[in-house]
């Protein structure tokens, strides 16, 4: 529900004239699941940090495989690897790899296709933002991977309760890595902590969701210049706790996924505080159709070392209204296991990427 | 695989002394089974290497799966004459450091790896169809292993160095898990957990274990548990209850058990990682019993040469006389034609 006062007001005002009690009544919505992707031996598929269509309906992977590694030579470990990037056509069978071997590629975060049709990816490991033209040329680079790692590692000083999504070792704080940067809050510029999303207002400006070490989030113009950056750690208005995810409206308001506050906070291009949204369980993944009547969807995804609790996604109008829910954690088809992206082309067509199962999911709600 | 350095002299210092007959006792009196190695029983390609020979199992066709350490961890099938078929799983996230490969009555193959701490199912064609456990996320970068004490409790979905995994008649999945915690777990065939027997902690009481190394599930669904620092077998019931424990057989290190009206049981005291001296003498042979331990037969000794073992790690008994066994230490699969024994009626009873 959707928490600016005078909305607050009227919602309470009508839940009581309807006798609703919001959690317990929210509806459930039917669906079906297939698996997208055809088999192909040699494309293994991981943790699948992010999925994403393009306007041809071509289907972009960002997965965690292989062999993540640290070089043994000198008393300076370098990351290479662990990370991979896939396109499929809109059937579902392998077209080709983008970004092999590539720099930034370690932890696969996310991908998004901007409204040009090009492919964004978010390293949650090597900090950084990587933009492929159609053609899969890097075209814009934001972050940059730290020249190496602690070994033994730091830990990341998890913060209690940042539920949603991925939590125990990997969950919210600074992993003072390498180079890194001032943990915590207030970071200028691209220099960013363990980054989770990013998406693009109607004017092509671009709003990265940083992260779960920083907390967030940084807008940048078309060209990659920094213009500025809200939000510090905290449960107060503005401020986050594990920021994992963001989506942009049609009007250009800002949906950041406050996981920890358990929370969707709205802003406006500006990052002027509008609202927040809540009831909605711990926020990992977020996306919003297109189109004259969009919808937002959430996930509270389950964390990885647990399918007894969670995994339910939501359907919402952007006021904030429950529209419904579905799923649950688990391992079959039609459960999920910590779902980490949503794609919404349609407005009951999603696909799913989780960590937990390995897997992309097609969703066919039934309204 | 020694777990630190004290506990590697502590062996040593034991295997090189006359205490071992004590600390692993051994059925007395056991015929010798005779058995013959098949000559290149594997054939690799040119260019294609086995590493430690891991984990090994058959499928319903004969055809053989092998999950071995090479410069990657790799698994290989093979076809029932030995010849190389593919490679399944190339560049899999949950392949570091292979443990086991068992093939399911579905011939869906499930392989253990300790060095993501992940069990994966592969379906016939080779496609991932059911993960448990979950590699320790790489952006927390290169932690600990083992956590500091105190141990935190074992989770239910996750697992600490896991070893080996079996199914009841019902497709309930059974994981030993391991070397860090010291535990067996029961899941149901979606992946929930049931229950788990055992705990973090290390302990030689019935139901506790030290290194649960193996397991074996029966058709009456009772599961046998390689308690491998305990120097015994643990048997418990399809709930995870205590049953009973066979100790006469030496340094349980895996077993297995094969299928039919028949259930045989089959148990390796598989010489120490390291060979140290005098190893050889009392240790490397395997273990022909019945399920209620009752000692039918032993065969194979410690050997680099073919015919002997390299600490076997992992047997195939889908047909109770054509053993195969992948060896850590030689770097191979072999394959034994078990012959009849002599009967001389000299069988032991293991249980206690």
């Amino acid at each position: 529900m959707r928490h600016s006062l005078p909305n607050l007001l009227a919602a309470s005002g009508l839940m009581v004239a309807a006798g609703v009690v919001a959690a317990a009544q929210v509806r459930e919505i039917s669906f079906d699941s297939a698996d997208p992707l055809k088999f192909s031996a040699n494309i293994p598929i991981g943790e699948v940090g992010g999925v994403a269509t393009n306007s041809k309906g071509e289907i972009f992977v960002y997965t965690r495989v292989g062999h993540p590694t640290i070089t043994i030579g000198t008393a300076r470990p370098f990351a290479h690897g662990g990370s991979r990037l896939y396109e499929f056509d809109r059937t579902g069978k392998f077209v080709r790899e983008i970004g092999q071997d590539s720099y930034g590629f370690l932890v696969a975060q996310q991908a998004r296709v901007d409204p040009h049709d090009n492919l964004w990816v978010v390293d949650q490991m090597s900090s950084m933002v990587i933009e492929f033209d159609p053609a899969g040329r890097v075209q814009l680079l934001l972050g940059r991977k730290a020249e190496s790692e602690r070994v033994p590692a730091l830990p990341l000083n998890p913060q209690p309760g940042a539920g949603g999504g991925e939590r125990a070792a990997d969950a919210e704080g600074p992993p003072r890595r390498g180079r890194g940067g001032p943990p915590g809050a207030g970071a200028q510029s691209d220099v960013f902590q363990r980054p989770t999303d990013v998406a693009w207002d109607s004017t092509g400006n671009i709003y990265v969701a940083d992260g779960l070490g920083n907390a967030r989030v940084a807008k940048f113009d078309k060209t990659g210049k920094f213009i500025k950056s809200w939000g510090s750690r905290g449960a107060a208005q503005g401020q986050f706790n594990g920021v994992r995810g963001i989506a942009i409206d049609a009007q250009n308001n800002v949906y950041v996924a406050d996981a920890g506050n358990k929370r969707i906070q709205v802003f406006d291009g500006d990052g002027n505080f509008k609202s927040q949204i809540a009831d909605i369980g711990a926020p990992a993944a977020l996306c919003i159709t297109p189109g004259s009547h969009q919808y937002l969807y959430s996930s509270n995804s389950n964390p990885p070392d647990d399918i007894d609790s969670a995994g339910e996604i939501y359907k919402l109008e952007l006021s904030g209204q429950v529209v419904g829910k579905f799923g649950r954690a688990g391992k079959l088809p039609k459960e999920f296991g910590t779902v980490n992206a949503l794609n919404c082309r349609g407005e009951n067509d999603l696909l799913v990427g989780e960590i937990g199962n390995w897997r992309v999911q097609k969703l066919t709600l039934r309204p | 695989m020694m777990r630190s350095l004290a506990s590697c002299l502590f062996a040593a210092t034991v295997l090189a002394g006359p205490a071992l007959a004590q600390a692993k006792a051994k059925a007395q009196n056991v015929p010798e089974i005779p058995y013959e190695s098949v000559p290149n029983y594997l054939k690799l390609p040119p260019g294609l290497y086995m590493g430690e020979a891991m984990g090994v199992a058959t499928n319903s066709k004969g055809h053989l799966f092998v999950y071995t350490r090479s410069a990657n961890t790799r698994l290989f099938e093979f076809d029932q004459n030995g010849k190389f078929v593919r490679e399944i799983g190339e560049g899999n996230y949950g392949f570091e450091f292979a443990h086991s490969v068992r093939v399911d009555p579905e011939d869906n193959i499930w392989v253990v790896d300790e060095g993501t701490n992940m069990v994966i199912k592969f379906n016939p064609a080779g496609k991932v169809v059911m993960v448990l456990g979950r590699r320790p996320p790489t952006v927390a970068g290169a932690v600990a292993t083992n956590p500091a004490p105190p141990k935190p409790p074992a989770a239910k979905y996750l697992f600490g160095r896991p070893t080996d995994v079996g199914w009841d008649p019902q497709g309930n999945i059974f994981v030993s898990d391991g070397y860090v915690n010291n535990r067996v777990v029961k899941y149901d065939k979606n992946g929930r957990f049931l229950k788990q027997v055992g705990s973090e902690k290390a302990g030689s009481e019935p139901g506790q274990m030290n290194l649960p190394h193996g397991l074996a599930v029966d058709l009456k669904g009772n599961v046998y548990v390689a308690d491998r620092s305990n120097n015994r077998m643990q048997v418990f019931d399809n709930d995870l209850n205590f049953k009973s424990v066979y100790d006469n057989i030496g340094t349980s290190w895996t077993v297995c058990v094969s299928p039919g009206p028949h259930q045989y049981l089959f148990t390796s005291n598989s010489n120490p990682n390291g060979n140290p001296p005098g190893s050889w003498d009392n240790t490397g042979e395997i273990y022909k019993m019945e399920l209620d331990g009752t000692v039918l037969g032993r065969f194979g000794h410690a050997s680099k040469q073919m015919g002997g073992f390299q600490v076997v790690h992992m047997m195939d008994c889908r047909n109770p006389n054509q053993i195969i066994v992948a060896e850590i230490e030689s770097w191979r699969v072999q394959k034994l034609l078990l012959m009849a024994p002599a009967t001389n009626g000299n069988t032991t009873s293991a249980a206690r």
